[in-house]
């Protein structure tokens, strides 16, 4: 399996102009990821994963919203490239999955239009008979059963988990190297969530595309992904491998969420551990690291210094938090194995 | 699907048959003696009873009534001997005012409101979607401003002052166009268009004003529709995606609404055939009702009824249509 470089993202930065003024929803984030691979993001409500998301395909709005750093996709800066070269990418070496399958498809067209429309659109010499049989294909792949019939229905005539089958037929019918799929699960059942997943990794075995799985539940990123970033407040707090993430987390937001997945999982019933507080406001960060006035072990320089990420551990982790590194590793163990 | 449409029919007709009979006994009810009208001031008495049962106004209203139906079906004679006369079916009474069927008079004006209706709605749906789209397209922009003053002078400006403004301007001050006399677009099809220009243009501009509103509201809220992102993820180009997604989408309330306007504007265009006065079947309606014509009165009531029963069904059909969502199995 090749392991080119798919998709690097350097400095992202991302600021929306409202009205009750400037929100930086994506502060100087980077990331490489290569093919086959799939990366995780984690983080709260407003921590700016889906943000970072959208700017892939650069969906945002370019009028309430400046975009700053590079997004290259098969050797196309996504954030410069003029309107037909972007349209050309998004689709073909870009797919997005979205959270909600029930209002992410059009209610007015058949799935099978849908589908075809999104094949045609980036094959322009293809018959429409050709699509359709392309398209078939395509339902049978993503394990819609009784396909034949099911093309020319309608989206509400399909279940929530159906439905997002066809989003992902959708996003998978041009073979993009990249698919974004941004909660992919969170509007579907458990049980339907699972096989989301499998059949997400199913596909990415066959198609050899990368996948960046942006999520806030950690056992979705225990279920599918090998590299995972942790967000907060905008930035990247913490880097690491899925292994390291849950054996030794190395930033005070990573141990905060992974002890609230600890109280679940074991038993008794005392209260559910949370992370004290609440979100900050993107308005207007705390200075230094926007993390602080949740921390527990935050000191003086914790407020008016933005931490860097810096190497960690042995395990190849990144973190951006200004304590020292023994301290990190002793607490981090000590949370992991709780 | 076949059956929907059965049962809305069935529905409909007992819907006009509870309306004619309320507007009949409505109308009936007025305290107006209807024989009475039937001759001038100095009428004389054995006149009045003479015409009373001819008319058959000296039957009980519930028999007045059945006459009323019956006639509708198998037309109507009215006396006996020489003066007696009769109205076709589908009769719907007699105009004493008139002196003629009011089937036919309705037969005489309801083309000039048709010729009225038709023109104005095509040139009010062409300039309400497309000020709604640029303004969609323009949003917070000059364009979208210049629209939405636009729609609050159309909303807020009555028929009859737009309509004598520019008649007054048009016709009396700048003289471009002579004082509207009507005339059938087949016997002088300049003179009609000359006539007809105007009361289309005011039409179709007041009306425009609340179809801008709701093509530019259905645009933006469809843009912001989840589907829609999708659609530009998929790469579609943005004249597809504001045909295929966002247009498409704004377009099912717009056709609802634009059925029931026009088949209210076919049972007749009152003020704007009054002020530029066009011989149709609102300007009869506003005649019968100062002369207590009441057979008239009772007649357009019906036809308006009737286009606005059948609107319905319509759009309802359309709806299912148009939506797949709400389509019938």
């Amino acid at each position: 399996m090749s392991n080119e470089v798919v998709l690097s993202v350097k400095n992202l930065s991302v600021v929306f102009h409202t009205p009750d003024g400037d929100v930086a929803a994506v502060s100087d984030v980077s990331f490489d990821l290569r093919s086959g691979e799939t990366l995780g993001i984690v983080g709260e409500s407003g921590s700016g994963k889906s943000v970072t998301a959208s700017s892939i395909m650069r969906l945002n709005n370019s009028v309430t919203a400046s975009t700053s750093g590079s997004i290259l996709i098969s050797g196309v800066d996504v954030l410069t490239a003029d309107e037909i070269e972007v349209r050309r990418v998004r689709g073909s070496e870009v797919a997005m999955i979205f959270q909600d399958p029930l209002s992410a498809l059009n209610p007015y067209y058949t799935v099978g239009k849908q589908i075809a429309e999104a094949y045609l659109v980036h094959h322009p010499h293809v018959s429409k008979s050709e699509a359709r049989a392309v398209t078939l294909e395509m339902l049978k792949k993503v394990g819609i059963p009784n396909p034949e019939k099911r093309i020319d229905e309608f989206p509400h005539q399909f279940s929530g988990g159906m439905r997002q089958r066809i989003v992902i037929a959708i996003a998978l019918i041009n073979n993009p190297k990249v698919l974004i799929a941004d909660e992919p699960t969170t509007a579907l059942d458990v049980t339907v969530q699972a096989q989301i997943l499998d059949l997400m990794k199913e596909l990415q075995a066959e198609f050899n595309m990368a996948i960046v799985l942006i999520t806030h539940d950690l056992g979705v990123i225990a279920e599918a992904a090998k590299d995972v970033l942790v967000m907060y407040g905008g930035r990247v707090v913490e880097r690491s491998t899925v292994e390291a993430l849950f054996s030794e987390p190395t930033h005070p937001y990573a141990w905060g969420l992974l002890g609230a997945v600890n109280s679940l999982s074991s038993s008794g019933r005392g209260a559910l551990a949370t992370i004290a507080g609440s979100p900050p406001s993107l308005i207007a960060l705390p200075s230094g690291c926007s993390f602080n006035p949740r921390c527990a072990y935050a000191s003086d320089v914790c407020r008016t210094e933005v931490p860097l990420l810096r190497s960690i551990g042995l395990q190849g982790s990144v973190t951006a938090c200004h304590l020292p590194d023994v301290e990190i590793l002793s607490i981090g163990h000590g949370v992991a194995s709780r | 699907m076949f059956l929907f449409i059965v049962r809305r029919i069935f529905f409909a007709m007992v819907l006009l048959l509870a309306v004619s009979f309320f507007t009949y006994m409505l109308f009936a009810m007025l305290p107006s003696d209807p024989a009475a009208l039937t001759c001038g001031k100095n009428c004389k008495p054995d006149v009045i009873a003479a015409n009373r049962i001819r008319l058959g106004y000296d039957k009980s209203l519930l028999e007045q009534y059945w006459l009323f139906l019956k006639g509708i079906f198998a037309g109507r004679d009215y006396g006996t001997g020489a003066a007696a006369f009769s109205c076709g079916a589908p009769s719907l009474g007699y105009s004493f005012g008139q002196h003629e069927c009011v089937t036919t008079l309705i037969a005489q004006t309801f083309p000039v409101t048709a010729y009225l209706s038709i023109g104005a709605f095509m040139l009010w749906m062409l300039i309400g979607i497309s000020t709604g789209a640029i303004a969609a397209l323009n949003k917070g922009k000059w364009q979208d401003r210049a629209a939405s003053i636009f729609t609050s002078i159309g909303v807020s400006l009555p028929t009859f002052y737009i309509g004598l403004l520019v008649l007054f301007s048009v016709v009396i001050w700048l003289r471009i166009l002579p004082f509207p006399s009507y005339e059938s677009p087949f016997d002088d099809f300049p003179v009609f268009l000359r006539t007809m220009i105007l009361p289309w243009l005011v039409l179709a501009v007041l009306s425009a004003a609340s179809y801008t509103r709701l093509t530019r509201n259905g645009m933006l809220e469809a843009m912001n529709e989840d589907f829609v992102r999708l659609g530009v993820a998929k790469g579609l180009t943005r004249r597809i995606i504001l045909r295929r997604y966002v247009m498409r989408q704004a377009l099912v309330p717009i056709v609802t609404i634009a059925g029931l306007d026009f088949a209210g504007l076919l049972g007749g265009a009152i003020i704007t055939e009054s002020v530029f006065s066009l011989p149709g079947m609102g300007k009869m309606s506003i005649r019968a009702v100062v002369e207590s014509d009441l057979p008239v009165l009772v007649g357009t009531t019906m036809v308006a009824a009737v286009f606005i029963v059948i609107a319905n069904v319509l759009v309802d059909i359309a709806y299912g249509y148009l939506d797949p969502r709400v389509r019938v199995k």
